[in-house]
């Protein structure tokens, strides 16, 4: 994977950058020791690397204001970071860049039930947000898998999903306004704690743009009532198409479960060994949860329990306890983490309509077997967004390397059956060489204006989304 | 102009020399009133290009006619969950409404509270830019972050990025039953309260409206819940203890009967065949009493709120500038209807930040570089 060559005049002038950066951080806010740095040389997509020039860990919007107008002075390319959770790369520095890490603000600034929103500075973590609002019955809906560490400043930049966002749609649905720092330092409102904006809307291309477009400080986020009760079903399946026509059915029936989630026996098996989770030993799994009162979910799990009948199911399990249902969820959510302890691997965020789901797996099935790494299976089945595990070790040369080809084989599947390259983790440095596979220049082109409007420049995280050949012209270096 | 396909619409406007006023079935003339221009009708791209059921998904040509789609969704069990607004009523406008008109101009309804705008089912778009080149976005899948969110963009952006010319849609299954809790005479004060009383409760509201003067002339506060027959009985009975302290609710069941209600505040049928200007205020909730409050001290005013509040449709004495009495209320008014001469005078869309003003400008430069789509319709 190549990154852009680092501006050596940048490099050079290292210390006078770092000493314009103290005048307006605080002094523990500046990190350009590289035994400091070191931390954030990569984000969750670790086969990558750099050491930043400096890291900058601002605690307000203002002192972001100041320090962006500095990088801008000086022509410093800037890398958003997060909680660092990225799974395509999209913190990943390069060596004349300045990180800046957004953790230190995390304060919630305003709650209000009756208007239902929450504004809380952008650093504060994913699952914090419901921590802020729960004991008054409300929760926050997108919930990635890494809730518990990842940003909602990354969330914003990703539109990051999660597991329930069939029913609750993903972080552009639920945020109502942000306050974002452009890179010459100006502050704007965006949005705010009312449902619609007048004019353009521009926080939906705020939304997703990887920390392009502007450094977002606050958010003001929807928030949503819980329901009286939650359960999940497992059910297992002898084949993953089997599962994979069982969801199509369901959804086609009119029922639509707060979450599909599909596993398949490699996945199953390493979730189990590290959680306890409870899950039957299949070829594939599906968790489908409803929420409502103990009668609600009764009926509408019989529904669904006769649906799966038809596709011949291995096992049926219900969850008869809070508690149990808290351990279904863990093994799923930290079906990533499982499967690290055994294997490295890549992992694919491609999403495909629904009803290509079994030739999909299928394909993807003789994909693994052509190059000869295997693949396990998770994903959100409700909504077509596949999670693909490429097994691979990291010790033998060479196999990184085909094991991204064979993603990319994978990920150009899913743009020929009419899906995208990636449904929830955003492009970063990952897919960025693939944008030409979903988009001829013209559609790429409309999407660098948004750019060029926001960050003439090109400063802001320069060198992800789109191919570097394609952003050449655009970029400082 | 009216083009037969999407390539005829990108040649039309690579060729065109005067700015070209956008028209899907012409019954949505929202916007600053424009200057000279030439009319290009979307109406002949027209047609459905995919239905998955079992998918969720929909892709449409811009000009097909929304009734055309509601049909096809009915018939499968499916509906658009946000609820579009049909807008001939209030605009006095006659036409077949397209999806393109109601993608280009982000029209939701009642049912935006729960689910969500058109904007957030809407996942994929084609369209032609000021410079005649075809441009997609998105794409028929229900998740997708491949690239800037350019659907989303042109969602509500009235045309002046580009003309619309295809659009996918996320869809959802329509609910098995509905019921509506009437509560008779509360104050705008009480009706937010009890809304948002119902909107904090577990129990799914997909509608919260009130109306100083309802059907029969006294105030009416309506609270939707949809699902099936069992959960709405059970969801019914228990917003009507949680709500006891506002009222006795009364609940409806017949199905035309509630249909016809919610599509009453849905196409704001209150203010049709009535003058005056129209606005439309976008407001926090528990703002709204106090909104409705300076604008009936100093004249007559009527009023339908939606979105539990946070939404308020007002007419008013023609030429009245609403946007007074906004001051120190987050939000925003649009003017919807009004004369020409009053639209000249009072910006349709709420005047934006410097900052903000100069980011939308330099998008439509950079959209439509020639400022031949809509110009001014939005600034």
């Amino acid at each position: 994977m190549e990154m852009p060559k680092p501006d050596k005049s940048i490099i050079k002038r290292k210390s006078a950058i770092v000493a314009r950066l103290r005048t307006v951080l605080p002094e523990d806010a500046v990190l350009s020791d590289p035994a400091e740095t070191l931390a954030y040389e990569c984000d969750a997509l670790t086969a990558y690397s750099c050491r930043p020039l400096a890291v900058v860990l601002p605690d307000t919007t203002d002192q972001v204001s100041a320090l962006l107008r500095i990088c801008l002075e000086e022509g410093v390319p800037v890398v958003p970071r997060g909680s660092g959770t990225s799974l395509a790369g999209g913190a990943l520095p390069t060596e004349d860049c300045i990180i800046l890490g957004i953790a230190r603000m995390n304060s919630v600034l305003e709650t209000d039930f009756l208007n239902r929103f929450i504004r809380v500075q952008a650093g504060r973590t994913n699952l914090s947000v419901t921590g802020a609002v729960e004991h008054q019955g409300f929760f926050y809906a997108p919930d990635p898998s890494s809730q518990l560490a990842c940003a909602i400043s990354g969330n914003i930049a990703m539109n990051s999903g999660g597991a329930h966002c069939l029913k609750y749609g993903v972080t552009t649905n639920n945020l109502l306004g942000v306050r974002m720092v452009m890179m010459d330092g100006t502050i704007v409102d965006i949005g705010g704690p009312y449902l619609d904006s007048g004019g353009l809307d521009l926080l939906a291309v705020v939304c997703g743009s990887e920390g392009q477009l502007g450094i977002v400080t606050e958010a003001t986020l929807r928030i949503l009532p819980k329901p009286e009760g939650a359960r999940p079903v497992l059910v297992g399946f002898g084949s993953s198409e089997a599962a994979g026509a069982c969801v199509s059915d369901i959804i086609g029936a009119g029922i639509l479960p707060v979450a599909i989630e599909f596993m398949d026996r490699p996945c199953i098996q390493a979730c189990e060994a590290f959680t306890s989770a409870g899950y039957p030993d299949v070829e594939a799994l599906l968790i489908i949860e409803v929420e409502g009162s103990e009668e609600e979910i009764d009926h509408q799990l019989g529904l669904i329990k006769r649906i799966v009948a038809n596709h011949g199911p291995e096992a049926v399990k219900e969850s008869r306890s809070a508690e149990e249902s808290q351990r279904i969820w863990t093994g799923r959510k930290s079906a990533f983490g499982a499967m690290g302890r055994l294997n490295d691997y890549v992992c694919l965020d491609g999403t495909i309509p629904v009803s290509q789901l079994p030739l999909v797996l299928k394909r993807i099935a003789q994909i693994s077997a052509e190059f000869g790494l295997d693949v396990a299976n998770v994903f959100h089945a409700g909504d077509g967004n596949l999670h693909p595990l490429l097994l691979f070790d990291a010790n033998v040369p060479g196999e990184l390397e085909k094991c991204e080809k064979m993603g990319a084989r994978i990920l150009e599947l899913c743009v020929e059956v009419g899906g995208c390259l990636s449904g929830e983790h955003g492009v970063g440095v990952e897919k960025r060489d693939l944008m030409t596979a979903q988009f001829n220049s013209d559609d790429l082109e409309a999407q660098l204006r948004v750019k060029d409007v926001f960050d003439p420049g090109w400063l802001l995280n320069p060198a992800k989304v789109f191919p570097l050949s394609v952003s050449s012209g655009r970029r400082a270096a | 102009m009216n083009p037969a396909d999407e390539r005829e619409v990108a040649e039309a406007v690579a060729a065109a020399r005067e700015p070209i006023a956008i028209s899907g079935g012409g019954t949505r003339p929202v916007g600053n009133p424009a200057t000279e221009t030439v009319p290009l009708v979307t109406s002949a791209l027209c047609g459905v290009k995919l239905y998955e059921p079992g998918a969720l998904t929909l892709v449409a040509s811009a000009g097909t006619p929304v009734s055309e789609i509601h049909d096809l969704l009915d018939s499968n069990g499916q509906q658009l969950a946000f609820e579009p607004i049909d807008h001939r009523g209030l605009l006095n406008t006659a036409g077949e409404p397209t999806i393109g008109g109601m993608a280009a101009s982000n029209a939701s309804g009642p049912r935006r509270i729960r689910e969500g705008a058109c904007r957030d089912y809407m996942i994929g778009v084609r369209f032609v830019n000021g410079e005649g080149a075809i441009v997609k976005s998105g794409g028929r899948v229900m998740k997708n972050v491949t690239g800037y969110d350019l659907v989303k963009l042109m969602a509500g952006s009235f045309g002046t990025l580009g003309i619309l010319t295809e659009v996918a849609f996320k869809v959802l299954p329509a609910a098995e039953t509905r019921a509506v809790l009437l509560i008779e005479g509360l104050s705008v004060e009480d009706a937010v309260s009890a809304m948002s009383s119902a909107l904090c409760s577990p129990f799914d509201v997909t509608g919260a409206a009130h109306v100083p003067e309802g059907m029969d002339g006294d105030p009416v506060t309506m609270i939707r819940i949809e699902g099936f027959v069992e959960s709405v009985r059970y969801r019914a009975g228990k917003l009507q203890e949680l709500l006891r302290k506002f009222g006795e609710a009364d609940v409806e069941r017949d199905p035309s009967r509630t249909e016809a209600g919610w599509k009453w505040i849905r196409d704001v049928q209150k203010f049709h065949g009535r003058d005056g200007d129209v606005w439309r205020v976008s407001v926090k909730p528990t703002d709204s009493p106090r909104l409705a409050r300076r604008i009936r001290d100093q004249q007559d005013a009527s009023f339908v709120f939606d979105w539990g509040g946070g939404l308020v449709w007002i007419l008013v004495t023609p030429g009245t500038d609403l946007r007074l009495h906004l001051s120190g209320i987050a939000g925003h008014a649009t003017l919807i209807r009004a004369s020409r001469e009053t639209r000249l005078r009072l910006p349709v869309f709420q005047p934006q930040s410097a900052a903000i003003a100069k980011l939308s400008e330099g998008l439509r430069r950079k959209f439509d570089p020639r400022g031949i789509l809509n110009p001014g319709l939005m600034a």
